[in-house]
């Protein structure tokens, strides 16, 4: 998909900066420390985009999507519509902050939408600070009609990145695996999705078990687990043209695969005669390296976004354990210390951060620490929650979490949750039906 | 042919008897004309027929993979199974319980099914005729959340091929 992007500037914003510059309230910047745990979300004003004559229905969806997704933060509350006071009649009219006062609104959005000759359409948006009276962005795209949902995603992106400081993360993928059938036999495919749960469309076909789905982080690929060959081994789809080959160089059971930051290799597992070892496959060359070289099972690698460092899950002191590395295997530091079992490790986009999966006194748990393994949170609990994935800003976290079934199998379901990492901002990510392992994609923009 | 049979039996059981007590549910008399097999249920050399004289699972602790004396039991009874039926293959499924990740599980399968199939290769089966998988916690053999469910999952499974 191609999306054209210009700042909106020119004339316009010249000629409306001139009148206030002299008589404008020395005023603090709007902006949102997201930080903290709780916030008080803020209020914003994200009327209906405007369409060429008028009401528009695609500037009525559009507005929608950003207002759902600004929502979903936990950082932002937008204003019911029907309390607006001032009727929008032109997108590049200079509003009337007074009446967007009038209802506390402290941001507003104002966009507009029009059909281009060839088909496609251009949405532009501008946010203003009310209380400043300034505007704070500004931008126009254009794309074909049947982008408007990622158009939308994108401009709540804007004003995300705009209030808070960080990169937005509503222009992406999950990936997970959709669950079916009898709880014994499950029939497992891989699916995608907006982040949003929008767009939902399933990958793999359902014959065969597939298991932990992982983005490239520069293309459009995903690694995954897939049984097709009868044991468990890592393969590669390309989602432009859904061509998939299992990788080449280990021939038994492989599994747990991440890509290295710049998307140029792949670490994984390989299980041989009992023994769990790390391996680095060379994407380009196809030459393989091995990691780690014990008689322990040494899996769930992930690569420190600097690539300089492996986290990975280990049982070499006795049950397993998180443990960091040099990317050449050199230097294990055992990180993981409280009570229970640990596993599926994540290193964070930031850096700041391991997610991972805890086990103890009967629960499971969804934590954080840092790479040195001090300032261990727990920050979800259930009867099995597992499987942490970051978005890309490395502030939000989507994990799977199941209730059980009783032993006829009633009673079960599997849905995503995305959080904050502060613990707060819990919210179910909607999937058609159960859903385990998900991946949460790099932004797509 | 029937008396060899029952001579392999008798050195399966001795073997057992040395690695300690009888599991409390063992099987049936090995290789004799069970219930089952005098219905004509059960094919000789077939999966049927491995589990009904010999066992087809053992089981596990908790975040094991060591082969306890009970296992080894029925893994010599395997043996001697598969030193009878000498065209049969078979495949080690590593299962189990819930409380592990994904991945790791299916590494601790991978260790529990290599685990059974050394103690047949070590009782002479060629390690060619045995092959193993491992499914972690995905295909659990119960459902259910008692102690009782979860050990019945952690289990290494031989089927034949």
């Amino acid at each position: 998909m191609t999306v054209w992007r210009r700042r909106l500037c020119g004339g316009f914003l010249a000629l409306l900066l001139l009148p206030f510059f002299p008589g404008a309230p020395a005023q603090a910047a709007l902006h949102i420390d997201i930080t903290k745990g709780t916030i008080t979300p803020l209020p914003i004003a994200i009327p209906p985009f405007l369409g060429a004559n008028g009401p528009s229905q695609m500037g009525q969806d559009i507005a929608r999507v950003v207002a759902d997704d600004l929502e979903s933060s936990g950082l932002f509350k937008p204003l019911d519509p029907r309390s607006f006071i001032e009727t929008l009649k032109a997108p590049d009219a200079r509003p009337q902050f007074g009446d967007w006062r009038e209802i506390n609104a402290q941001a507003l959005v104002v966009g507009a939408v029009g059909r281009n000759p060839d088909g496609s359409f251009t949405a532009q948006f501008r946010l203003w600070d009310v209380l400043a009276q300034q505007q704070l962005a500004g931008y126009s795209y254009s794309s074909a009609a049947q982008n408007w949902r990622r158009i939308g995603h994108i401009i709540a992106d804007a004003v995300y990145e705009r209030l808070t400081g960080e990169q937005g993360y509503f222009d992406t993928h999950i990936a997970y695996v959709s669950e079916a059938g009898a709880l014994r036999h499950r029939i497992k495919r891989l699916a995608i999705m907006d982040y949003d749960g929008a767009n939902n469309r399933f990958l793999t076909g359902g014959r065969s078990l597939v298991m932990t789905p992982s983005f490239s982080p520069v293309k459009q690929e995903l690694a995954y687990v897939s049984f097709a060959s009868g044991i468990a081994q890592v393969y590669l789809l390309d989602l432009d043209n859904g061509r998939r080959q299992r990788v080449a160089g280990l021939a038994g059971m492989t599994f747990a695969p991440r890509f290295s930051p710049h998307g140029g290799r792949l670490l994984l597992s390989e299980a041989k005669g009992g023994i769990t070892n790390i391996f680095s496959l060379d994407l380009n060359s196809g030459s393989i390296h091995r990691i780690t070289a014990d008689d322990a099972i040494d899996t769930s690698p992930s690569f420190s976004p600097d690539g300089s460092q492996i986290v990975f899950n280990s049982d070499r002191g006795g049950s397993p354990q998180l443990y960091v590395m040099g990317a050449d295997g050199s230097g294990v530091t055992r990180i993981s210390f409280g009570s229970g079992k640990y596993g599926d490790p994540v290193w964070s986009p930031r850096g700041d951060e391991i997610a991972f999966t805890k086990i103890t006194g009967g629960s499971f748990y969804v934590g954080v620490m840092h790479p040195d393994g001090s300032g261990e949170r727990l920050i979800a609990q259930g009867y099995q929650v597992e499987a942490p994935s970051w978005a890309p800003n490395g502030r939000v976290l989507v994990y799977f979490s199941q209730t059980p079934a009783n032993a006829s199998g009633r009673g079960f379901s599997s849905r995503l949750y995305s959080i904050d990492l502060t613990g707060y901002n819990k919210r179910e990510v909607l999937t058609p039906g159960d859903a385990t392992d998900p991946a949460w994609s790099p932004l797509l923009h | 042919m029937k008396g060899k049979i029952i001579a392999l039996a008798a050195s399966a059981l001795a073997l057992a008897a040395c690695a300690g007590p009888p599991p409390a549910a063992a099987p049936g008399a090995p290789y004799g004309p069970g219930p089952a097999r005098a219905a004509g249920a059960i094919v000789p050399g077939s999966e049927a027929d491995l589990r009904a004289t010999a066992g087809d699972r053992v089981y596990f602790a908790f975040d094991r993979s060591d082969v306890s004396p009970a296992a080894q039991q029925i893994l010599a009874r395997q043996a001697a199974w598969l030193k009878h039926y000498r065209h049969v293959a078979v495949r080690i499924e590593g299962h189990c319980d819930k409380r592990g990740t994904r991945a790791y599980n299916l590494a601790l399968g991978a260790r529990r099914a290599h685990a059974a199939k050394s103690v047949l290769v070590a009782a002479g089966i060629p390690p060619s005729r045995i092959a193993t998988i491992s499914y972690g916690k995905d295909r659990p053999i119960v459902l259910g959340n008692t102690e009782r469910d979860f050990a019945l999952n952690r289990v290494a499974i031989t089927r034949v091929r």
